[in-house]
């Protein structure tokens, strides 16, 4: 018998669901700016989420992904990543999108059905969201092939669900970027449900985060509900890739406290006492509660955040509602560099000038 | 018998499958207890339980080179993949597997799987879930591709595919999902596979499309009624293989064609039917045929996507055009 691997997934928590630290705090968790960035970041991410979700109701935009409980997530790693890091988004990570430049407006957009949700010039080259499970990982690690070969100090961060991870495409990602010691950090959203089915019935390893040692790359899991926790953690994953020291697979535990999406009917498959029992969880008031009691956080503070988050997310959501559709030729306007001609008139018959 | 969508006939002719033929499993994404994210696979779980209907985890190779090693073993598995966006993972085991196990194995082995998927455009979904990429499979040889356009046909259409010996891709238009409803006998009879279906007969031109775009012909069919044009209207009903005698003995009739398709035109279904009349029926023909299609573009996010679709006024133009030759 050769012995090749054996090996401990460690799960790193520093805010327990009441707020209350777990034991030893990183830096950061006295660090006052930081922790209202991430906190005004959840609270913009769940007052969006509320209202796009109406706005879905009312026929605004289309079918929408809430990320109602996993807000720390995309906190986490929005905050996390620096301006020249490169985000691999999927479609529920809305928060990280914020924090890397995308607007309401843009996002509103994009489940509004159209294009220039994605196009905003502000967000760099970020990747645009991922509909398609999965099939970004491998681009972010081309992505960060190309920032090593151009011996840039970038970072790229993959985000995917727990559904994800049973497709090829993950694994071939992450065993590639093994492979070619690449700086690529990708972080598991396990919001224990892939629209109805359940973890348990995506993959019967324990953890998602082992799902690293085949690729021979280190796996952490880490309480995604715990911003503080996401914040470090990728962090650490981001530097550590940055320095030449390779790629990490992070799993962050949250729970999905809304429908799939919109178009999705959770109690159909869901019971209401499982969802009750991860109310608990909530990365918002964690966060809140642990900065009530630094003393760094009040109630008029907290009245002032909600209306301003609401005030901005209005004036985004009017910006959308005012925007005029498309011109239909557009479908032709950024196809290629240059227009073949056989298309040339095409576009012209669309615009009935044939 | 009731009235019942295509979606519930869907529904109904996997159940009639399932009952009668033990050999038969259902596989997916959401397929069980969620009953598939449009409900076609709603009860099924309850009444086959889950050694029958298999809800797998996220991975539609998977699910494809699962159902073919299903179906190389003797069972006649159907598997659902979400949206025919999500299918081109799937196509790898399709084109290099199901469309060729049984000529690989001069006949030891075959093939009999149904990949069902929903697919085309105009219920405002999101990026990736509104494409018609029928031709790609229509391309592939070992496969036959089915595409109902009502309750009726969906359920005849697909017991014949389950019943079918070799591997189908039934695309379902999931526009037509809730549209309309139709008296649909549970009687297990099964429709041919390899034959159009002739909705309209009429002497002037002949349309033939298939899916979602039958409900654009039609109405297109009836204004030019009553302006006194005579339209044939033939739902092409199986992709592949097509059933050119019916579309060329009407052309033979009419002298005219207008093909209309939610695909891009290039390389599409359309173009393969205005070959083969090209071919074998141009000496009948007293104008040019014609293709009303999507446009060579990737089809816009659903803000623009009527803008995309062919229209009743693009098939009318279309229409006049040819009518105008004399
Ligand atoms: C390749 C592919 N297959 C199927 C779908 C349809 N679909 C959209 S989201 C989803 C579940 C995703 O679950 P998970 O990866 O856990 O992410 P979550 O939605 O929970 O954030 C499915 C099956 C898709 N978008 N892409
Ligand atoms: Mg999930």
């Amino acid at each position: 018998m050769i012995k090749t691997t054996s090996f401990e997934i460690a799960y790193h928590q520093f805010l327990q669901p009441n707020g209350e630290p777990s034991g030893g705090l990183p830096p950061l968790a006295r660090d006052t700016d930081t922790l209202h960035a991430l906190y005004h970041n959840m609270v913009f991410t769940r007052l969006y989420d509320e209202r796009a979700v109406n706005m879905q109701r009312t026929g605004q935009i289309g079918t929408f992904a809430s990320s109602l409980g996993q807000e720390a997530i995309g906190a986490g790693v929005g905050h996390a990543m620096q301006p020249d890091d490169i985000i691999a988004p999927s479609f529920r990570e809305s928060g990280a999108l914020f924090f890397r430049g995308f607007r309401v407006r843009d996002l509103l957009l994009y489940w509004g059905g159209d294009e220039r949700g994605m196009s905003n010039p502000d967000v760099g080259d970020d990747f645009p969201i991922c509909v398609p499970i999965s099939t970004h990982c491998t681009h972010a690690a081309g992505a960060a092939f190309a920032v090593k070969y151009r011996n840039e100090p970038r970072v790229v961060v993959c985000l995917i669900g727990d559904g994800g991870t049973s497709k090829g495409d993950f694994y071939e990602a992450i065993n590639l970027a093994g492979v070619w010691n690449l700086p690529l950090v990708v972080v598991i959203n396990n919001n224990q449900w892939a629209i109805s089915v359940p973890r348990s019935m995506q993959t019967k390893t324990e953890t998602l985060a082992q799902k690293a040692i085949a690729a021979g790359i280190p796996g952490i899991q880490i309480d995604g509900n715990d911003p503080i926790a996401v914040r470090h953690h990728v962090a650490e994953a981001i530097e550590n890739a940055r320095h030449g020291n390779g790629p990490t697979l992070i799993e962050a535990i949250s729970y999905r406290l809304c429908h799939h999406t919109t178009a999705d009917d959770a109690t159909r498959y869901r019971s209401d006492k499982e969802l009750e029992a991860h109310r608990q969880y909530d990365p918002v008031p964690r966060l809140r509660t642990y900065m009530t009691q630094q003393g760094i956080w009040s109630e008029e503070q907290e009245t002032q955040l909600q209306t301003d988050c609401k005030t901005a997310i209005e004036q985004e959501v009017q910006h959308y509602l005012a925007s005029e559709p498309q011109p239909p030729e557009s479908m032709f306007d950024s196809l290629y560099a240059t227009l073949p001609g056989e298309l040339e008139s095409q576009r012209r018959s669309l615009m009935g000038k044939e | 018998m009731s009235d019942i969508t295509m979606i519930e006939a869907v529904n109904l002719a996997l159940h009639h499958g399932m009952e009668h033929d033990p050999a038969m499993v259902i596989l997916g994404e959401d397929i069980g207890i969620n009953g598939g994210v449009f409900r076609a696979t709603v009860d099924l779980l309850g009444r086959f339980g889950p050694e029958r209907v298999l809800d797998t985890p996220l991975a539609e190779n998977m699910i494809a080179g699962v159902a073919v090693g299903m179906a190389a073993q003797g069972l006649h598995p159907v598997a659902e993949i979400q949206f025919m966006g999500f299918i081109y993972p799937a196509l790898d085991q399709m084109v290099s597997h199901a469309g060729r196990l049984r000529n690989r194995t001069r006949g030891r082995l075959s093939c009999p799987m149904v990949l069902r998927a929903p697919y085309g455009g105009g219920i405002h979904a999101p990026e990736h879930h509104s494409e018609s990429t029928e031709a790609l499979f229509a391309h592939i040889p070992g496969l036959r591709v089915v595409i109902p356009s009502s309750p009726t046909r969906a359920y005849g259409l697909l017991l014949a595919s389950i019943r079918n010996p070799d591997p189908v891709i039934f695309l379902e238009p999931k526009r037509v999902y809730r549209l309309m409803k139709q008296g649909v006998k549970d009687n297990g009879e099964a429709l041919p596979l390899d034959t159009c279906f002739v909705l309209r007969p009429g002497s002037d031109i002949t349309l033939v499309s298939w899916g979602a775009m039958m409900h654009e012909t039609q109405l297109a069919a009836e204004q030019l009624a009553s302006e006194g044009v005579d339209a044939e209207v033939i739902d092409l009903a199986t992709i592949k293989p097509i059933d050119m005698e019916t579309i060329l003995e009407s052309v033979g009739r009419t002298g005219r064609c207008v093909i209309i398709q939610e695909a891009a035109s290039t390389c599409s279904v359309g173009s393969e039917i205005a070959a083969r009349l090209a071919e074998e029926g141009l000496m009948s023909l007293f104008a040019p045929i014609r293709r009303v299609s999507g446009y060579d573009t990737v089809m816009p996010m659903f803000r623009n996507e009527k803008h995309y679709m062919p229209s009743t006024e693009r098939i009318l133009q279309a229409v006049k055009e040819t009518l105008e030759y004399a």
